[in-house]
């Protein structure tokens, strides 16, 4: 009757959103009056999770799930409610729990909210407050089934400590060649550079960057803050930068602590995909642009000559805060 | 090849969102509604498999009659015929039910959806519709060539890409990337005639649960006036960064 939750782990390392979901789903269990089992695959440090609350790791050791893989992980994961008549799911946002998720809630007949922002409103009902309309929105949204999924969306509960202790146990799901019928032929991931998903610090240029080839400050600016870079959607229709980093409404969300946006005037699907994040800074030289109007610092003035010396400044303030 | 593309009925982009009746409705009063933009890319996609591939291309949705501009702009830009199961979409779990009807009465071989409908962003009918019809699925699926039965599909993963390999019967989950958005089509005079005379089948929906249910909406709240710094004193700015929004 424990309250379920999937830690995600990347080559062994728990992500930092593991710990944030792990946070979100001992709020549950607290509600609930109830304890919360974590489900681990070919994590290393499992017990490490009972800083965050959790007092029991079902730990998944296999070869085979080396690589992620959204059936064959949802299937686990279902075993896994099962064997702790688990009713609450707690999962993160990342590309890959959105994968599993509908997988995993379509296999078990439960409801399942994603983009959730914050503890539940009430366990009875159970109702949770989830961003819709592309951020533009929320909803409070009651799930009525018997079992439930939420998706928590990144940065939106934070990482909370609760110590306890953690047990670790083997578990073994019994998978089937069905659950393999889509195969992993090769990962292509950036490695050495912040993820969008996981950043607390995004810096993003749009078209008034000119073009791709004054992308090198966005990229040093980027580097000074440990923050990944991003760029508007004409940006990457022009193919200036790769589809990857696009965020807006029909690009990736953004909800990092700090946005900074450099020479993007804010269009309307461009300011919903971002204003999860929670401080927000515009340099752009038209003191018209809607983005102004969203933001809580702005600098009007040339892109070219404010980013140089912001960087200088930070790398001073890095220097002396080291 | 039998293409399915299921289309979603949403506020175009630039649509301001506000609710009614209590903030219990989303306000539909003065708003367009559009394509939705991921199944556009997937309908994108799926035209290009009928012309090089010779597969036959149907859309569905779920939705009530308000619905049918959406889906005579999806014949106009080329599907060969549109299916509306006549219902309102209570919730992500409901349509994947609807559709899963549809894609057994019509022997798919492959369903293309969108990542997620950009109005309630569940992203969750493609992995469901495949859960519930035992099919194989791909989620942010940014590019797919079909070989006979085999498929190779790209996923796009927080920080990258992955190639897949699998085989039809296949549910994708689509979105920029499958195809470009130069790609994409406005529908000519010739394609919005032929339109009118493809074939709409309207059918009944199929008993299935409601799982989850909006409440209550609201909005965020609004914001305070930007703080500006001026170009000439970007130090203020670290400052403000570091010592008021602690962010730095």
């Amino acid at each position: 009757m424990s309250v379920l939750v999937y830690t995600e782990s990347l080559k062994g390392k728990f992500k930092k959103n593991a710990f944030e979901v792990a946070s979100y789903a001992y709020k549950v269990a607290q509600d609930l009056g109830t304890t919360v089992t974590a489900v681990t695959f070919n994590a290393q440090d499992d017990a490490s999770l009972g800083t965050y609350g959790v007092s029991k790791v079902l730990k998944v050791t296999n070869d085979k799930l080396d690589t992620f893989n959204a059936k064959a992980y949802a299937d686990a994961l279902a075993q896994a409610a099962k064997a702790e008549g688990a009713k609450v799911i707690v999962l993160s946002s990342s590309a890959d729990t959105k994968f599993l998720a509908p997988i995993l809630a379509a296999k078990m007949d439960a409801g399942y909210v994603p983009n959730v922002v914050a503890a539940p409103d009430s366990t009875s009902p159970f109702v949770v407050k989830r961003t819709a309309f592309s951020n533009k929105g929320f909803a409070h949204t009651e799930i009525t089934s018997e079992i439930k999924v939420i998706g928590v969306s990144n940065n939106a509960y934070g990482v909370v400590e609760n110590s306890v202790s953690a047990a670790v146990e083997d578990f073994n799901p019994s998978l089937t060649d069905g659950d393999f019928a889509v195969k992993s032929v090769e990962v292509d991931r950036v490695t050495g550079k912040v993820t969008i998903a996981d950043a607390d610090i995004v810096v993003s240029g749009g078209r008034g960057l000119k073009g791709p080839e004054n992308w090198g400050m966005i990229e040093e600016l980027a580097q000074v803050l440990g923050a990944a870079t991003a760029c508007s959607k004409p940006v990457s229709d022009l193919g200036w930068r790769p589809h990857g980093e696009h965020v807006g409404q029909t690009g990736k969300p953004v909800a990092s602590n700090l946005y900074i946006a450099v020479g993007i005037s804010g269009a309307i699907q461009h300011l919903a995909g971002v204003s999860a994040s929670k401080v927000k800074v515009v340099i752009n030289n038209d003191p018209e642009a809607p983005f102004f109007k969203a933001a809580d610092y702005g600098i009007v003035g040339d892109a070219f000559e404010v980013v140089p010396k912001l960087i200088e400044k930070l790398k001073e303030f890095k220097a002396q805060n080291a | 090849m039998k293409i399915l593309v299921c289309i979603s009925n949403v506020p175009d982009t630039t649509s301001k969102i506000n609710f009614t009746e209590g903030d219990t409705k989303f306000d539909t009063n003065g708003v367009q509604f559009v394509i939705n933009p991921n199944d556009e890319f997937g309908l994108t996609r799926a035209m290009w498999f009928k012309e090089k591939q010779g597969a036959t291309v149907h859309v569905a949705t779920v939705g009530g009659a308000q619905t049918e501009p959406t889906i005579r702009k999806a014949l106009a830009i080329g599907a060969d015929e549109a299916i509306r199961v006549n219902a309102e979409p209570k919730d992500g779990f409901f349509v994947a039910k609807q559709l899963a009807e549809v894609v057994k009465n019509g022997g798919y071989d492959l369903v293309i959806a969108g990542r997620e409908s950009i109005d309630y962003n569940g992203g969750m009918v493609p992995g469901m519709l495949a859960t519930l019809l035992d099919m194989n699925f791909v989620n942010t699926c940014i590019g797919l060539e079909i070989d006979g039965t085999q498929a190779t599909a790209l996923r796009e993963i927080d920080g990258g890409k992955e190639k897949l390999s699998t085989s039809l019967p296949l549910v994708i989950g689509g979105q920029k990337g499958l195809v470009e958005e130069s790609d994409l089509r406005i529908p000519n005079m010739r394609g919005i005639m032929m339109a009118r005379q493809k074939a709409l089948n309207v059918v009944e929906p199929v008993d299935a649960p409601q799982l989850t249910k909006d409440e209550k909406f609201d909005k965020p709240a609004p914001k305070g006036a930007v703080k500006l710094v001026s170009p000439d004193n970007v130090g203020e700015l670290v400052d403000l960064l570091h010592n008021e929004a602690k962010v730095i």
